[in-house]
């Protein structure tokens, strides 16, 4: 009986001294923001998601270019797209006490926890690309998807004159880049005398954007355009025009290595390319801003580039 | 016949002791070289950061003593935490659901020990079997999506801390050493784990039951693949479909970096605590000192390779 009750106190113990907060996270950690300038130069950390991607490795090159540029150290990390890793890397940066970290999540709803961490270390998080849930940042760089949503709409207007049926594959429903894209374009396409005959999810997916586009095509015979909301579904719809012997102008989105190749080729008529590079760049700079003590927008948009043939 | 047992003893005892001393020397050159390494802070992250991956390294540890080996310790790991995560926001308490989860990852470790002994698979093949079932599965479970967590005590178990300072996974990872320490030294269950790795024959003749053993060893390592899947998921406060990949093999390097036999039956559990903050150590130096990702993994592959080099010469 009296072990029991011993061991009850144990547990009681144990569970009271439990808590949410780590060491030091509490404490303001007066040493931790000026930490980077005791060395003399600032550093900075960058936190990418993965590193077998082009487009990170563009926007690693990016933001490496901008750190010589403003004579600041850049520490970069890699998760390999592992949620676990990315945390533990994020940690380090913490211990290394960096002025700013770059995150680059590997996904949004799994980082809240190191987003919070950092700042309770005073270190400010600003997020590249990808946004976090559940955790407020400084600031968050991507590209303006609405921008380029209309920069495409623009381009199929002045190629068919201002007039002419569209077919619309769209991203898979809800996410931040499918909805974006599509207000760009629809509400850019409503000003004009084209019309958006049909429109359908085909989840940015290019075997996915071949069959819906077939089935549309099928439906809707008489369409001048597609517009397909990444390059992999307008890939797909190149394909399902393969076969047939009429001219439909096919524009994509990211501006990725096969989808350049298509608009270079003439089987896509345009892509609007997201700039990467320009991502890290003005990470960097967002960081810098932000060490200098200077005020940084919450919310940077980045710009889109219409790439065609020429 | 004393001369040479005294020499296999003292290469035994060296190759022990090359862990330590590695680690040793890992944490003398980083102490020096990053400013960083050196703190109170800093050490409790890398504690925290190894955990995962020492639960896993423990189970695995019995395995690879018992000449085995266990691949599929991630897809169990992602499962169990998918499902965890799942039966929450279902709206199930947290025993049940962490509960639930412990008892899958138990019965798909069993699974494996069937397979191995009574199937007669190779207990790579086998495990690569349901390495690749298991992530298939939990695709299907969770589409492909990340399943939030939404009870927040739950979120203590892998992010919570010990009178402010100690992370409680670490705990956790302590609890699970000094348990698999006395079941591999204490009782009869450890003795025949070894005795199977170093003779399996041998070890059957003289009365030891292979099969119900090898249910025992597997099941083992999937209950603390389970259990490290529960912690991660409390960790990254959502369950990931495609958590733990490539888990199995930085188990693996823990367990042979702390000079465990991969034929089997002979090995150290605290030498796999040691490989796993080699690990630790290493990634984390690393990031401190600013090396390229690039760079990290060929480090750490040089690593591995010697430590399997030291072991060949056995």
């Amino acid at each position: 009986m009296r072990k029991l009750t011993f061991l009850a106190a144990a547990a009681a113990t144990f569970l009271a001294a439990c808590s949410q907060q780590g060491p030091g996270e509490s404490a303001p950690a007066a040493g931790a923001s000026a930490g980077g300038a005791a060395s003399g130069t600032p550093v900075v950390g960058l936190a990418l998601s993965t590193q077998n991607n082009p487009f990170f490795v563009e926007l690693k090159d990016g933001a490496q270019k901008a750190a010589k540029d403003s004579g600041v150290q850049l520490v970069v990390v890699d998760a390999q797209d592992d949620p676990a890793r990315q945390i533990s890397s994020v940690e380090d940066l913490i211990q290394k006490r960096v002025s700013v970290i770059l995150l680059n999540p590997t996904d949004s709803s799994a980082l809240a926890g190191a987003v919070q961490s950092a700042q309770r270390a005073n270190i400010p998080v600003i997020t590249l690309d990808r946004g976090v849930d559940g955790a407020e940042v400084a600031s968050h760089i991507a590209s303006d998807n609405v921008a380029g949503g209309k920069m495409a709409a623009d381009f199929l207007s002045k190629a068919l004159g201002g007039k002419g049926n569209i077919i619309e594959l769209q991203g898979v429903a809800g996410t931040s880049a499918a909805r974006e894209r599509g207000k760009g374009f629809d509400d850019e396409v409503a000003t004009t005398g084209m019309k958006i005959v049909a429109q359908q999810p085909a989840n940015f997916d290019r075997a996915q954007g071949l069959s819906v586009s077939e089935n549309l095509l099928q439906g809707n015979p008489d369409v001048q355009a597609i517009f397909a909301q990444n390059d992999e579904m307008a890939l797909g719809a190149v394909q399902a025009l393969a076969g047939k012997n009429k001219k439909v102008l096919v524009v994509g989105f990211d501006g990725t290595p096969d989808g350049k190749t298509a608009v270079m080729n003439g089987t896509m008529a345009a892509t609007v390319a997201q700039q990467p590079e320009e991502i890290g760049r003005l990470g960097v700079e967002a960081a810098k801003k932000l060490i200098d003590k200077q005020p940084v927008d919450k919310s940077i948009a980045v710009p889109l580039k219409l790439l065609t043939k020429e | 016949m004393t001369l040479q047992l005294n020499w296999s003893r003292a290469a035994t005892l060296l190759q022990r002791l090359g862990s330590v001393i590695g680690l040793v020397l890992l944490f003398i050159v980083l102490s020096i070289m990053s400013p960083d390494f050196l703190t109170t802070g800093n050490l409790l992250t890398v504690l925290r950061q190894v955990s995962i991956n020492a639960l896993i390294a423990l189970g695995m540890t019995f395995v690879i003593l018992s000449g085995g080996i266990d691949l599929s310790v991630g897809a169990i790991l992602a499962l169990t935490g998918a499902v965890t995560a799942g039966l929450m926001a279902a709206g199930h308490g947290i025993v049940l659901a962490a509960g639930a989860g412990l008892l899958l990852g138990l019965v798909l470790g069993v699974i494996n020990g069937a397979l191995v002994s009574w199937g007669r698979v190779a207990p790579f093949i086998a495990t690569l079997g349901t390495l690749t079932l298991l992530r298939g599965v939990t695709l299907s479970y969770t589409q492909g999506s990340p399943i939030p967590v939404t009870n927040s005590s739950f979120a203590l178990l892998g992010g919570g801390y010990v009178a402010n300072l100690i992370p409680l996974p670490v705990i956790w990872m302590f609890i699970a050493f000094a348990v698999c320490g006395f079941l591999l030294r204490g009782t009869v269950f450890g003795r025949h784990v070894v005795a199977i790795g170093g003779n399996e024959e041998a070890a059957r003749l003289s009365g030891v039951r292979i099969a119900p053993m090898k249910l025992a060893i597997y099941g083992l390592s999937g209950l603390l693949s389970a259990f490290a899947g529960i912690v991660l998921t409390s960790r990254l406060y959502s369950a990931q479909a495609t958590a733990g990949t490539g888990y199995e093999l930085d188990a693996i390097a823990a367990v042979v970096l702390g000079g465990t036999s991969l034929a089997g039956g002979r090995g150290w559990l605290f030498g796999t605590l040691v490989g796993a903050l080699l690990l630790g150590f290493l990634n984390n130096g690393l990031n401190l000192l600013g090396v390229s990702s690039f760079y990290q993994q060929i480090v750490k592959g040089i690593v591995i390779l010697i430590a399997v080099l030291l072991d060949r010469r056995q």
